[in-house]
């Protein structure tokens, strides 16, 4: 057991630092900066040069276009993208429909979508969520029924994260109402501009469009589109959701917000000294660090471990417990650490604006994402429903 | 990096365990707590000589296993697990620590000691207004031709009653809280002018009051530098610290199993109560502070070797989430049992006795994240 990077590990991190120095987009670093919101060719054009790198998908097995990485070599990718600000890369395609394609699809599905998804060619949105149907995801009433070669989908989806960028849905549908709820259940991928796909959106607390209601009336999908078995689609459900909530552990990402918390906390004054030198603040700043430090030593645990070659089990429910409160915890400090400059709305410079944003730039996205990411104990399935998870299939309760 | 363990690290916590799920059961471990000694010597002798562990942390000259921290932690979890009062922590782990420090001649003779259990070694460092600063000391050792004498009081030292020497930190100069003047000796525990009021301690162990009366001691029981001994000092309370870390992760897994374990046989309203899901979060959440505590000290542990700052930083982080873990597990496994936690009856309430005071011990949760503090967000 070390913790030491190798020669060739440490290598690996000045070709991955040089790399993003030289080739992330200067123009996409000025909008970060600025706090403003990132259009589609924004996250995507981040996700082509990488695709041309050939470093899109780490994660994926080599046959399908993973770069063959140690676990090491991913530690220092998150590492230095998250030093560097990277821009995230959206997760639909490469962190959740790409793995259940490359493990239950079939040579013509993984032939078609799995080039497409790394280059960016497509863009997916997950079809999971319904009015009706939140923790209870098995409980959802979209139906399709098979008609000759096709199936006809009708139903109503919801919380559909950028849908209105999407050029793919992946979509739970009820294929039979007589089995028990997760039996009847299948995995269907959907080309979101056929006839009858109507997308809508829902404006959320940072003023963001960000997710929408999506209504399928009368959608014609070739049965050829379905993942797995009929009725079986429970399955790839499950192993998404499980690939999902490591993901969302964000150690990275986290670290990076502390380090910025901090930068804004050293520039905040709280009477003549810095906010940082306030006791009760820096108290706050040293637990989640400590937190963090845990929840990070927890998933290199599991990342280079013993079960390290077993894939995510039920124990990435911690870390997406740990890992959502952490980033909650962060956003709050961030808006707490700006004072009164967390209340003014900033909505994006217009064309030829040349207005003084108002107050620092730091300030301007603390209250939008401290609302925004309310999310992250609600998304993934809920922490509670984690909790369960944990529960029934670590505790055997 | 690589977060798996050795072969030999796995046969270490195999054979331990398998020793101490012959020999420690909850009834036997109370039987001789409370005999007249509070303790079984036969435990400590086959640890020694039996399985060799007493040798875990010592290089294979001095007749060691070869290993490190790593190894420490195996044990101390182990013992965590039956909480086992053997006196690995002092003798072991701090002693064993500074001798490995200084080298020469001292490590030579001492540590083949302490491998064939002859030594038994208690860690003299508290006093009673020093609280968590181990350079706050009013003992002090005067220098007296070629050696010192002792004077002064010293604090809790757990083991002592059973004690074949003494690791003592005493002033050879300075004023009480100086950074210089420290100084660490390694003495024989029966030297004339010690005298000792010994007792038992709340979580099964026995520990002194031990006050030093013009103890006359040799030149050559100075470890390291004259009046530079806080760095060392410093380096073996961080080893220990991390060391009870691991053993907090085998008491609180215990207490955690044990809470699964009463959940699924006591009845109410016609259920287990492991039914209600008030009952199944709060033991989700104890899992998770069980599996963040053992990440800790691992983090903690594999951070020993870095520069000071950097060691007492992770040491801090991991020390205070273990203390407060160690505090949620121990009160909701106690709350969980209901009636029957608060008795002596069953294990869980000498588990969580135990897991409160490994809280306080080298620092509790606010002292280590002050220290943290001082040293990551100083500005």
């Amino acid at each position: 057991m070390d913790m030491e990077f190798s020669p060739e590990d440490l290598a690996f991190q000045q070709e991955v630092r040089q790399f993003i120095a030289e080739n992330y987009p200067a123009d996409l670093r000025d909008k970060q900066d600025e706090g403003e919101e990132m259009s589609k060719e924004d996250f995507l054009s981040w996700h082509k040069i990488l695709y041309k790198k050939g470093w899109i998908a780490p994660a994926w097995p080599v046959e399908y276009g993973g770069t063959g990485w140690t676990p090491t070599q991913r530690f220092i990718w998150s590492e230095e993208t998250a030093r560097a600000d990277c821009i995230r890369l959206m997760p639909f395609g490469l962190a959740m429909v790409g793995p259940v394609i490359y493990t239950f699809g079939t040579p013509e599905q993984k032939a078609h979508f799995l080039p497409r998804i790394l280059s960016g060619e497509d863009w997916w949105c997950q079809g999971y969520s319904e009015p009706g149907s939140g923790s209870d995801l098995a409980s959802l009433r979209t139906t399709a029924v098979a008609d000759g070669d096709d199936y006809i989908v009708n139903g109503q989806k919801t919380w559909t994260t950028l849908a209105q960028h999407a050029d793919w849905g992946f979509f739970l549908v009820r294929t039979d109402k007589e089995a028990k709820q997760q039996e009847g259940i299948s995995f269907l991928l959907i080309d979101m501009k056929s006839p009858g796909i109507t997308v809508r959106p829902i404006i959320t607390l940072g003023g963001e469009h960000e997710v929408n209601e999506v209504w399928l009336e009368d959608v014609r999908v070739p049965q050829s589109q379905r993942v797995y078995e009929e009725n079986k689609g429970w399955t790839c459900a499950k192993f998404l959701l499980a690939h999902e909530r490591t993901g969302i552990a964000g150690v990275a990402a986290s670290k990076r917000g502390i380090e910025k918390v901090k930068a804004i906390a050293r520039t905040e004054l709280d009477g003549d000294k810095p906010l940082l030198a306030n006791a009760f603040f820096k108290r706050k700043v040293a637990e989640l660090e400590v937190d963090l430090a845990a929840l990070e030593f927890t998933e290199l645990r599991s990342l280079a471990g013993p079960n390290a070659n077993r894939g995510p089990g039920p124990e990435s429910s911690l870390l997406k417990i740990k890992g959502s409160e952490i980033q909650q915890r962060l956003t709050e400090l961030t808006l707490e650490a700006v004072g009164h400059y967390g209340a003014p709305y900033f909505r994006g410079f217009g064309e030829g604006d040349n207005e003084h944003p108002i107050g620092p730039d730091y300030a301007h996205r603390a209250a939008p994402t401290y609302f925004n990411m309310r999310k992250t104990t609600i998304y993934g399935g809920s922490n509670e429903i984690q909790r369960n998870i944990i529960a029934k299939m670590v505790l055997g309760l | 990096m690589d977060f798996t363990y050795t072969e030999t690290q796995d046969m270490i916590r195999d054979t331990l365990a398998r020793f101490l799920g012959d020999t420690y059961d909850f009834e036997t471990r109370q039987k001789f707590t409370s005999s007249d000694t509070g303790r079984d010597p036969a435990i400590w002798t086959a640890l020694a000589q039996e399985l060799g562990m007493l040798g875990a942390p010592f290089a294979e000259e001095h007749g060691g296993l070869g290993g490190g921290a790593l190894e420490n932690a195996i044990v101390m979890e182990e013992l965590g697990k039956v909480i086992g009062i053997e006196p690995y922590l002092p003798t072991v782990v701090i002693a064993g620590g500074a001798l490995k420090a200084v080298g020469g001649t001292q490590a030579d003779a001492m540590i083949p000691e302490i491998i064939a259990g002859n030594a038994i070694i208690g860690f003299a460092y508290a006093e009673p207004q020093g609280r968590y600063d181990l350079a706050n000391l009013r003992t002090t050792a005067k220098k007296d031709g070629a050696g010192y004498v002792l004077n002064g009081h010293k604090s809790v030292v757990y083991a002592a009653p059973w004690a074949t020497h003494l690791l003592v930190t005493a002033r050879t100069g300075g004023n009480p809280r100086d950074r210089d003047g420290v100084s660490l000796f390694l003495i024989d525990a029966n030297l004339p002018g010690i005298v000792r009021r010994d007792y038992p301690t709340v979580d099964g162990s026995r520990a002194s009051e031990i006050y030093f009366e013009n103890v006359a001691i040799p030149g050559d029981a100075l470890l390291g530098g004259e009046g530079t001994g806080l760095p060392l000092i410093e380096q073996i309370v961080d080893e220990a610290t991390v060391a009870v870390c691991a053993e907090a992760t085998g008491v609180m897994q215990k207490l955690h199993e044990g809470t699964l374990e009463y959940t699924q046989q006591r009845k109410q309203f016609g259920v287990p109560i492991a039914k209600f899901q008030v009952l199944q979060h709060r033991m989700v959440d104890m899992f998770m502070e069980v599996e963040q505590a053992r990440s800790m000290t691992i983090m903690g542990t594999l951070k020993l070797g870095l520069p000071a700052n950097e060691r007492m930083a992770a040491v801090s982080a991991a020390k205070a989430k273990v203390a407060r873990g160690a505090n949620f597990v121990g009160q909701n496994a106690i709350q969980t049992h209901g009636g029957i936690g608060i008795t002596q009856e069953l294990a869980i309430g000498h588990y969580f006795k135990r897991a409160t005071m490994i809280e306080g011990q080298f620092g509790s949760h606010d002292y280590h994240m002050d220290r943290y503090e001082r040293i990551t967000l100083n500005d």
